[in-house]
């Protein structure tokens, strides 16, 4: 007899049902004898004929992270780094992003490249660059740091409430139903203005607390398939504490995947903090972020429109690479949302 | 039956804890409270009767209890800046927020679902690439981005829709729907990427079940086969997340109502929490907080009416 | 009932010639790994009434050669040639609009799982009445009474209420009558059945098949039955085409294929068949090693690889069909069962323990047939 191999269950294509779904052994006919000796090869090529061969490139195409992928990544790269030399860059002469570059009038609202600086001016005579470039250190604190928050916090909540289930998990669940039940943008709102704080702390709090619930769901979920699975059962047979198989066995399995989006999850919170700046709930003038550039902008949309399309255009790019370098990971390492 | 009732329950339990949530934010303010409401240059007379007013010598439940039976009869107090009565102030602004999620919801699956469904018909194609490249720019442009490029286009450059200004529905409809089209669009593109990529995904998997060779094996023609045997099972999650979304939207409409100055809920708790008008920005929240449950309710419902298999499946449990 | 005006298809139609022949067709799916070989030419002529049994293993192409015929595969990446004339007409070549007046009308096709055939979210009666008034132009009322017709016809209790039902209210059995009503819906000449029984229960898939061999009988419907279990067809086919490797090995009358078949692959399926004759706990025989790679066929015979008659010559040439003497009985094999060579051939591989290709040969094994 040649190798046995019937257990494939990742190589069988979405859409392929060629294979009974019923007990092969029982069943005494020659095809199901047929489909034990099957090996990967005949489940490709069966997966093969029951696609749709519109599809079959799509799947079948190798793996690769693509040149959008290294452009995204050279864009972020390129941003964070400006952001952390941004007190260097000060030094080697960027013009200080509070000040005004000159004392006359006529450096107000100079258009980009026009002699006072890469973005030009705005109303206020500073430089809209330097100003950027503050305003990333900004986003990209406020957008890691929250993530980090919702992440840490969400797991723990996630965790217990998959792990312990009962009462802990109505009430830790219930919680979070509540915290679901505000919009996203208003709970972020009203926390800063309650906190009746505009500092970079308070603006991570408000955008972490709202990150907690999505990511406690999905933890909680998958905490819950693996608490069931076959190496847990046989950690806690083996007299393993709970503890132990909460971090040794459960951690790596439920929040790894969590993790794998945290770069998308960057790229919403400097929205959600855009939006926060917008409304100038964020970090006050004169200091800059991004969303109150745009802001302060509007005013003079229509005789100097790069004042709100400068600050607009790098974060539509930064948000553009997060969301695809995001993606394109998570194809990569193949892990999906159902998988979660 | 069954199913809804315990659907009800919950409801039920969410809205208490989301109005006590919002209730108790107030008790959170740092300094005290009676000061706070007050404001600055309050004579210690004013504090006491705010202080009487609002009954802050009660324990916390005893004044939710009470402030929950005000509400529920509509009232939520004066505002602290404007003196103006809350409940009459929401009652103005109710409509123009409803108005411009509602529109763009409209516009957003309006443009998606023909752009999904032509995509997915030609998966791969040229049209489907370039649309689907579309939509993932258009996630990452939020409203206060899309805003300014939008009026410097159709506004200021184009003069074909006004950037400002609100002409209520039942004056002149078609005034009131041009003068909303830069808010509602604004609001809508992410939403449109959002309801495009998921319908299309969809289609593209529903397409490769059996029972549309079948339909084909039957002669159907392929316009039929794509809207009466692929269309509707392809919008499960499409329901779901268009629902899920309204509040994503009712969020996104505080930005836009902002922007182009339209005096919806948004913009009335912005204001509010701009001027330290707090009483106004809890009903604000709360009245907010309580649509977003609501409608997240009806959408559970929705989906069981769209899918025989969970209305069958609910009808047993 | 007044059919359609058949635009195109009508036209060029010949009475006199069989209802179905299909010439040295070929389907080839373009896929990254490479070509894949699903249908290899294969050739056939099928007359009205009678039943062609299409047997295989997975991945020999049986699957994919009725939608095939139909033309129900998508254009691209496909590669079709060959002909297929149905009453003479070449319908390889017609278009997606030019065969819906063909499709369900007058070739239908029954899927494989009632499960996944049947639209999830649509009434019975709407999904049996839809090829009623798209092809015969019924009326409400008379779409409503052949579709409980049908039903009946199909043996569904109660068919009035069945037609206000969801697929998922019904069990498995009850649902691939449903699709065998649709298909018979508009009264075609042609039927294919893919593996009609596979996803069924044991208990069911006798009388789905005693259903569909009583409505062939009843309609005097021509009907392809592809399945992977010469069980299935045996007693139910007028011939049977056996395939491997995306061609067609041995094809012959139904009575003389169980009798005197040829080609080393049918006497394997045979062997794995149980017997009601054989002692209980007789061990099935399989077939060793695996299915046929259908990208990079081996030169010479496809099945060598696994047979146990391979001799050297198998490895390199490629066995044409070869007539058997008997009306309609044609193989592929060069040391055919049966036969003096065939015997010489297994006396040689047992004689050195593996055939040419490396499959192991026993005498106990040679000797059991």
């Amino acid at each position: 007899m040649p190798e046995h191999s019937p257990e494939h269950p990742g190589n069988q294509a979405p859409g392929s049902n060629y294979f009974p779904s019923g007990d092969f052994l029982e069943s005494p006919n020659l095809a199901t004898e047929l489909t034990q000796i099957a090996d990967v090869d005949a489940y490709n090529l069966e997966a093969l004929h029951n696609l749709d061969p519109d599809q079959v490139p799509e799947d079948a195409v190798k793996k690769r992270l693509g040149w959008t992928f290294w452009i995204a990544a050279a864009w972020i790269f390129l941003i964070v780094a400006l952001a952390l030399l941004a007190p260097l860059l000060e030094k080697l002469g960027m013009p200080d992003p509070t000040q005004p570059v000159c004392t006359s009038r006529d450096c107000s609202l100079q258009p980009p490249l026009s002699g006072y600086g890469l973005m030009g001016t705005d109303k206020l005579r500073r430089d809209i660059f330097a100003r950027v470039i503050w305003g990333a250190r900004v986003s990209i604190l406020v957008g890691v740091a929250a993530v980090i928050f919702g992440i840490f916090f969400g797991s723990i909540i996630g965790i217990i409430a998959g792990f312990f289930k009962g009462k802990v998990q109505t009430v830790l669940m219930g919680a979070m139903d509540v915290l679901l039940a505000f919009p996203a943008l208003l709970l972020a709102m009203s926390i800063v203005t309650f906190l009746d704080d505009k500092s970079v702390k308070t603006i991570v709090l408000a955008i972490g607390i709202v990150a907690i619930p999505p990511v406690a769901r999905l933890v909680r979920a998958s905490t819950l398939v693996f608490a069931e699975r076959e190496f847990v059962l046989a950690a806690r047979t083996l007299g393993a504490s709970n503890g132990r198989v909460i971090t040794k066995e459960i951690l790596p399995n439920a929040v790894l995947p969590i993790v794998s989006f945290g770069i998308i999850g960057v790229a919403v919170a400097i929205v959600a903090e855009g939006a926060l700046a917008f409304l100038g709930l964020s970090i006050p003038p004169p200091d800059p972020t991004w969303g109150s550039m745009i802001n302060e902008g509007r005013a003079t949309l229509e005789t100097a429109p790069w004042v709100t399309l400068m600050p607009c255009l790098v974060l539509f790019l930064t948000v553009l690479s997060l969301n695809l370098a995001g993606d394109r990971l998570r194809e990569y390492f193949d892990i999906r949302e159902g998988a979660l | 039956m069954a199913f809804i009732w315990r659907k009800l329950l919950q409801l039920v339990i969410v809205l208490l804890c989301v109005t006590f949530f919002s209730f108790f934010m107030l008790t959170l303010l740092p300094g005290n409270l009676a000061d706070t409401l007050c404001g600055i240059g309050c004579t210690q007379e004013q504090r006491d009767q705010k202080v009487e007013e609002l009954r802050l010598n009660d324990p916390v439940y005893i004044r939710y209890a009470d402030w929950l039976g005000n509400v529920a009869r509509g009232d939520f107090g004066r505002s602290g800046r404007t003196q103006q009565d809350i409940s009459e102030a929401l009652t103005e602004r109710i409509p123009v927020t409803a108005e411009l999620v509602i529109y763009s919801q409209l516009l957003a699956l309006g443009i998606a679902i023909p752009i999904a469904v032509v995509a997915a018909r030609r998966a791969g194609g040229v049209f489907d690439r370039v649309s689907t490249t579309t939509a993932f720019g258009f996630l990452a442009a939020p409203p206060f981005v899309v805003a300014p490029v939008l009026v410097l286009i159709f506004a200021v450059n184009l003069k074909w829709f006004p950037a400002t200004g609100y002409t209520p529905f039942l004056e002149n409809p078609l005034d009131n729907l041009r003068t909303f089209f830069l808010p509602a669009l604004t609001l809508a593109l992410a939403e449109m990427a959002v309801y495009m990529r998921l319908l299309r995904t969809d289609l593209i998997s529903t397409l490769q079940e059996d029972y549309i060779t079948m339909a084909k094996a039957k002669g159907i023609p392929p316009k039929r086969i794509l809207w009466k045997h692929a269309f509707r099972p392809s919008t499960f999650s499409l329901v779901t997340v268009a629902g899920l979304n309204m509040g994503r939207l009712i969020g996104g409409a505080f930005v836009v109502e902002v922007i182009f100055s339209l005096n919806g809920l948004g913009k009335y708790i912005v204001d509010g929490i701009l001027g330290r008008d707090y009483l106004a920005v809890q009903a604000g929240v709360v009245v907010v907080a309580f649509a977003y449950v609501l409608i997240n309710f009806g959408v559970d419902l929705l989906y069981a009416v769209l899918d025989p298999r969970i209305r069958h499946a609910r009808a047993l449990a | 009932m007044s059919r359609k005006d058949l635009t195109g298809s009508a036209a060029g139609r010949d009475p006199n010639a069989p209802l179905l022949d299909v010439r040295d067709i070929k389907t080839h799916f373009r896929t990254e790994r490479g070509t894949v070989r699903a249908v290899d030419g294969v050739s056939f002529t099928l007359q009205r009434g009678r039943t062609l049994g299409v047997v295989g293993e997975s991945g020999s192409g049986k699957s994919v050669l009725s939608k095939s015929i139909m033309g129900l595969l998508p254009r691209r990446n496909v590669l079709r040639e060959g002909q297929v004339l149905y009453e003479g007409l070449d319908v390889s070549v017609l278009d997606e609009n030019q065969m819906r007046n063909i499709w369900g009308a007058e070739m239908s096709m029954v899927f494989q799982d009632p499960m996944t055939s049947l639209n999830p979210v649509m009434k019975i009666g709407k999904q049996i009445k839809e090829s009623l008034y798209l092809h015969l132009n019924m009326s409400k009322d008379d779409a409503h009474d052949t579709a409980v017709a049908l039903l009946s016809s199909v043996n569904i209790p109660e068919p009035e209420q069945r037609l206000e039902e969801y697929p998922h209210q019904l069990s498995g059995g009850m649902r691939q009558r449903v699709v065998i009503a649709i298909a018979l819906a508009c009264g075609p000449k042609l039927l294919f059945a893919d593996e009609p029984t596979t996803a069924l229960d044991v208990t069911v898939q006798a009388q789905i098949l005693n259903l569909l061999q009583q409505q062939q009988h009843e309609r005097h419907m021509a009907m392809i039955l592809v399945t992977h279990d010469l069980g299935v067809v045996a007693g139910r086919t007028d011939d049977i085409a056996v395939m491997y490797a995306g061609r067609v090995v041995e094809t012959a009358p139904t009575a003389t294929l169980f009798t005197a078949m040829r080609h080393p692959y049918t006497e394997a399926l045979m062997a794995s068949i149980p017997k009601l004759t054989d002692p209980s706990h007789t061990r099935l025989e399989a077939i060793g090693g695996r299915p046929p790679d259908l990208i990079n066929p081996p030169a010479g015979c496809k099945f060598a690889p696994r047979c146990k008659y391979a001799q050297d010559r198998c490895l390199q040439e490629d066995p044409p069909l070869m007539d058997a003497g008997e009306p309609g009985h044609s193989f592929r094999c060069f040391y055919p069962v049966g036969t003096d060579a065939g015997a010489q051939a297994l006396a040689n591989n047992a004689a050195a323990g593996r055939s040419a290709s490396g499959v192991p040969v026993t005498l106990a094994a040679s000797g059991s047939h």
